[in-house]
């Protein structure tokens, strides 16, 4: 495992929810990763972002670590759950609500 | 760095034969797209699988000259065999 891998893996797998975002939860520095944050922000759970911009070793290795080529990109329980617009999806048909109440 | 629609449409075409494809461009500047794309050949996969097949037909254009897509996938309805 290269040394990128071994910090997301050791990321993932400490946090319950963990959003891999562009910018924080509170000044988000794009359109998807905002969205994404506003979902976790509405299910009321607490979540852990890492901020990609900030790690650019991260922010290209999150991308072979999921087979995922964007970025917002969450993990709950350590399992790859998608992008924003899965998300999204997911949300309004409350799948989202109870996968993260199920692993919390 | 942008990318026409019916280009985005092709390459999604050329690797899903059977697949039904939407696209809009949301912002009108070629470089924030939506895409709807119904498969059959979408069935029994997940949501992940599915969207990770549609930036494979994208082949690493996606975060990189396409920079915002939005993905809606599905089986087309009424297709249960």
């Amino acid at each position: 495992m290269t040394d990128a891998k071994e910090r997301i893996d050791a990321l993932v797998k400490s946090n319950d929810v963990v959003l891999f975002m562009k910018g924080s939860a509170l000044f988000p520095q794009c359109g998807f990763s905002s969205r994404a944050v506003a979902i976790l922000d509405h299910l009321g759970v607490p979540f852990e972002t890492v901020d990609v911009l900030q790690d650019q070793e991260i922010r290209a290795g999150i991308k072979d670590y999921s087979d995922w080529p964007t970025i917002p990109q969450l993990y709950v329980k350590g399992e790859f759950v998608g992008g924003s617009d899965i998300m999204m999806e997911m949300f309004e048909s409350g799948e989202l609500q109870q996968l993260i109440k199920a692993e919390a | 760095m942008a990318m026409a629609a019916d280009e985005i449409e092709a390459l999604i075409r050329a690797a899903l034969p059977d697949a039904v494809v939407e696209i809009r461009d949301l912002a009108g500047d070629g470089d924030h797209y939506a895409a709807r794309v119904i498969s059959p050949s979408f069935a029994g996969m997940s949501r992940v699988r599915q969207h990770q097949l549609v930036y494979k037909a994208l082949g690493g254009r996606m975060g990189g000259e396409l920079h915002a897509l939005q993905l809606e996938t599905s089986v087309p309805s009424g297709d249960h065999e």
